[in-house]
């Protein structure tokens, strides 16, 4: 990616607190940040509870963020916005969500459905032109026109995946957020809906901030990964630099724990534990400390010697 | 391989469900073995049968479900006279089923770590209330034993354990309960329900090597159901696929994984990419299972099946045993010996070149 | 292979079908209209069945009888008084010769009119208010439920003495009195719901697509509660008729020669000793209808509740 283009998305220093009681505040995401680039799939990976869907919704502004900014298409986005900046927001930044048994109207048509985007933002003459306009979609994700007059409940889990992206889809977006978008389905599906995603991110240059816990299939779609862990974001860098030369001791038993289909290996195999409360490192002292290229990782000063020297005991 | 003791035999099962909108013929003639210490995996999509496969060796189906034919034969010995007693577990009456096998010859373990335990009840209870009505133990007896069990599958500070409320621990120490609960009455056979589906990647490893360390420890046969190759791989000896209610392939791990040779089995594994994956786009299967509600003439994965044959649409092909072994079986009629020879995908055969070669086997 | 010796195989069976198979022939649940499903479900409940009958039936003698029967409800005939059951007169008279079927069924109106219409007010106003109060959420939500809070700790029997005083004891005041403690219930269940279903992905995605307010509460929201309001309601009728007979029945309500099932119970409570019949018909309806709603909506929900769908 070449210094001169500038970043779709920029994420900076992010803070999303939610206060339960007087007493308690969860920390859900605790000073993230990163930058996405027209046309890239930027992952982002993390157990559950590591705010990595958290800031996804505060991107999206389902939350009001707590600090920190966000930069979408050269605009800030992370305060008050004004009409037309909310008009941007809404139509160019669209969310593919996790569950498909929930993320579609079980009272509304197909049609409606896919459509909602160009009833709200009134963007058709006629409704021949929005009719057309939605079987188009259908048609791009893989579904027919005969299917706009159905209710969700008739359609299976891939499918009703499918009529979800086509809703992203037909506003145009610079970017999709795919919140988990895979995990709910069954395995030869989201291959299906994978392939699927990455056709329209090649035929329409949007670009995807691809939230998941799986991370064979974040190996598999992204340009760069973005670890969270705790609220933090521990580690970054390409897909490559993460997978080839993790530092972080999280990383490392994230990476470690992922099964692989390869049985002789697998059961030799057992995979490292990573324990925050035993480990001594600190995420709130921590700084980006910078490896290489691209590649950062989160930690105080001592800690980073730390990392590379064991890193150097493997070499 | 030694020759071990088949405890566990399912023949031609069938199962249906009444519905509102007909009948679903969820189970179309299962056949299974368990042998003694064995793990076994059932693989398949939601809606291939496989969960309800093993709540029917468990005798708790859902109230609209009737096994229309086939048997469940399970062998175990008595623990006072050490004779040995073989029953056909789909005709034992549901009081026999509890008293005798559920729980106590075979347990189960569930996805979901928190509707399985009781939130009402502290663990320590929860542990001790099966070993005190299955085996009739006095409560001091239990306690000990309910140490000894979170000792075993790896809770530190038990005692302090006891007395908390499953709400008070995280997701991978409720399964650890869970998984401690289903051995109290020293289960011989361990059911596991995709057991690691609801917990993050760290944790579900931890999981399934306790589990391993356990099966090895109390020679237990352990069946997996799971929709993760990933895990399957990790722990199982013999796999059996299943799509559309009947078991599709069959084999030894290393032969479903090195030499799979039905297409489904194909999809997937390609379905599925490894971390060295880098194929523009991955292979997969078209389409979705088919509705069970309807009537499937011949093989039910034809129409998603790029390699399907004209006799696919009449007859549903029949387990072929693929020639050198005596463990892999093949159901898909491209086995037989007029079918054209077809190979599987390139980008397939290149993997599993490549996992050959970094697990050192030619 | 033992099987394959019984299968005759055609010459043509071992070719690839290719390609020209419908791979995405997609076989999707068979179309049944949402309200063909909840009939279906619903027609399996006997009870709620006959309950919906008996409805009906009440229903159609109160609008009816009253018209087609050449007594009024009204008209005083002291020569017939006290009368027992008879071929001229179905049910009887009263103390004042006034024809009993008229009476009852002309009462069982006036009950069925006052809870339909206490009902009707409460879903505007209960629905309303739990919308408002549910979907907004925060400050607002506060003020609200304290409000509502307030409300609902002063005995209705005092409101309604107070409203007595004010105003006359007639049918308005009635519904006005029921409407004064139902609506509270109805907009507790609609708030629930609200809070539940605002959380969905689907509402999500309308907020992501830039949905106001207004739209996501009339096309998200309310589609996917109102068969819940709908039982609701009819689970609230009962409760309403019998609390109008009830404050009839202490004279807090209607007062003779009106009817309704309230004021015939009171009426004929006078006489229970001597005329037993006076008091037991406007009993047995004021049960039967009760019973009958009671049923009705028992089953409607059941029918309603897709988590009762089997598998």
């Amino acid at each position: 990616m070449s210094e001169t283009v500038q970043p779709i998305l920029e994420v900076e220093n992010l803070k999303q607190h939610f206060k339960v009681s007087r007493r308690f505040t969860v920390k859900a995401v605790d000073g993230v940040s990163f930058k996405i680039y027209p046309g890239q799939t930027y992952g982002l990976v993390g157990e559950s509870g590591s705010g990595k869907s958290t800031t996804g919704r505060s991107i999206i502004r389902l939350y009001k963020p707590t600090s920190g900014k966000i930069i979408f298409n050269g605009q800030d986005i992370s305060g008050k916005m004004s009409e037309k900046d909310i008009k941007l927001l809404r139509t160019k930044m669209q969310m593919i969500f996790q569950d498909p048994m929930a993320c579609l109207n079980p009272r509304m048509k197909v049609i409606d459905i896919i459509g909602e985007g160009l009833d709200i933002h009134h963007l058709y003459e006629t409704q021949e032109e929005r009719t057309q306009t939605v079987y188009q979609m259908l048609n791009l994700v893989g579904l027919s026109k005969e299917h706009a007059m159905r209710y969700p409940h008739q359609f299976s889990g891939g499918q009703r995946q499918r009529i979800g992206i086509a809703r992203a889809l037909i506003m145009d977006p610079d970017l999709i957020i795919a919140d988990e978008a895979i995990s709910a389905l069954d395995v030869s599906i989201q291959a299906q809906v994978v392939n699927l995603m990455k056709n329209i991110q090649r035929d329409y240059g949007s670009a995807i901030l691809f939230i998941a816990h799986d991370l064979s299939m974040v190996k598999y779609i992204s340009d760069h990964i973005g670890v969270l862990h705790l609220g933090h974001m521990v580690e970054s860098g390409t897909t490559d630099e993460i997978f080839s030369n993790p530092i972080h001791p999280y990383t490392k038993s994230l990476l470690s724990a992922i099964p692989e289909p390869n049985p002789v290996l697998e059961k030799k195999r057992t995979s490292l534990s990573y324990d925050y409360a035993t480990s001594g490192l600190d995420y709130e002292a921590g700084t980006e400390h910078y490896v290489s290229d691209t590649h950062y990782v989160l930690a105080t000063d001592d800690e980073f010697a730390n990392m590379m020297a064991q890193q150097d005991i493997i070499r | 391989m030694a020759e071990k003791e088949k405890i566990l035999e399912i023949k031609d099962l069938r199962i249906s469900f009444k519905t509102t909108n007909g009948t679903v013929n969820a189970i179309r003639g299962v056949n299974l073995e368990l042998h003694k210490g064995e793990t076994i995996a059932i693989v398949g999509e939601s809606g291939s049968g496989k969960s309800v496969t093993t709540k029917a060796v468990m005798g708790i189906m859902a109230s609209n479900a009737t096994i229309d034919s086939g048997e469940i034969n399970y062998v175990w010995y008595d623990e006072d006279t050490g004779e040995r007693n073989e029953r056909d577990l789909t005709k034992m009456s549901e009081s026999e089923m509890g008293k005798i096998i559920r729980g106590r010859k075979i347990a189960m373990v569930f996805q979901d770590p928190m509707t399985s335990l009781n939130p009402t009840m502290t663990i320590g209870k929860q542990i001790m209330e099966p070993m005190i009505y299955h085996y009739g133990k006095s409560k001091e007896e239990a306690y000990e034993k309910s140490l000894e069990l979170l000792e075993l599958v790896g809770i530190t500070n038990a005692k302090d354990r006891m007395n908390n409320y499953p709400h008070q621990l995280s997701g991978g120490m409720r399964q650890r309960v869970v998984i401690a609960i289903a051995l109290s009455c020293d289960p011989y056979v361990l059911i596991c329900d995709e057991p690691t589906t609801a917990l993050d990647v760290t944790i579900q490893a931890k999981i399934l090597e306790l589990i391993k360390d356990i099966q090895s420890k109390k020679d237990l046969s352990v069946i997996y159901i799971t929709h993760d190759l990933g895990v399957v791989a990790k722990v199982a000896d013999f796999v059996n696929v299943m799509y559309a209610g009947k078991i599709v392939e069959r084999g030894t791990i290393e032969e479903v994984f090195y030499d799979p040779r039905h297409p489904y089995t194909w999809g997937l594994l390609s379905a599925m990419p490894d971390l060295s994956t880098n194929d523009p786009e991955l292979y997969t299967i078209p389409g979705a299972p088919p509705n069970l509600a309807y009537e499937i003439k011949g093989d039910a994965f034809a129409p998603r099946n790029q390699f399907a044959l004209n006799i696919d649409k009449r007859i549903d092909p029949p387990l072929f045993p693929v020639p050198g072994s005596d463990t892999h079986f093949c159901a898909s009629w491209l086995m037989h010996e007029k079918a054209p020879h077809v190979d599987m995908p390139e980008s397939l055969q290149r993997r599993i070149a490549n996992m050959k070669k970094e697990a050192g086997i030619e | 292979m033992d099987e394959l010796k019984d299968i005759e195989f055609l010459p043509d069976d071992f070719e690839f079908i290719g390609n020209n198979q419908d791979i995405m022939k997609d076989e999707v649940m068979p179309d049944i209209p949402f309200w063909l499903d909840v009939w279906r479900r619903f027609k399996k409940n006997k009870g709620a069945v006959i309950g919906a009958v008996v409805i009906i039936f009440i229903i159609i003698m109160a609008i009816f009888m009253p018209m087609l029967s050449s007594y009024k409800f009204d008209a005083i005939d002291s020569s017939q008084a006290n009368q027992g059951l008879s071929a001229t007169h179905w049910f009887g008279t009263d103390n004042f010769g006034r024809d009993l079927w008229v009476r009852t069924w002309t009462g069982t109106r006036v009950s069925l009119v006052v809870a339909f219409a206490a009902i009707a007010i409460d879903v505007v106003v209960g629905v309303t208010y739990g919308m408002i109060s549910g979907y907004f959420g925060g400050m607002v939500d506060q003020v609200m439920q304290r409000i509502q809070e307030i409300l609902n700790s002063i005995p209705t029997l005092v409101v309604l003495t107070l409203l007595m005083t004010v105003l006359e004891a007639s049918l308005t005041t009635i519904i006005f009195a029921l409407m004064f403690t139902e609506w509270i219930g109805m907009s507790r269940i609609t708030r629930a719901q609200v809070l539940q279903i605002k959380e969905e992905e689907f509402v999500l995605a309308s907020r992501t697509l830039g949905a106001s307010s207004f739209f996501i509460i009339f096309k998200e929201i309310l589609p996917n509660i109102y068969s819940q309001l709908i039982v609701m309601s009819m689970m609230s009728i009962p409760n309403a008729i019998f609390y109008e007979a009830y404050l009839s029945f202490v004279g807090l309500g209607l007062t003779v020669p009106n009817a309704s099932l309230g004021v015939l119970i009171n009426d004929g409570f006078t006489y229970f000793l001597s005329y037993p019949h006076m008091v037991a018909i406007p009993v047995i309806v004021l049960g039967a209808l009760m019973l009958s709603f009671n049923l009705f909506g028992d089953g409607l929900r059941d029918a309603l509740d897709p988590t009762m769908k089997e598998m």
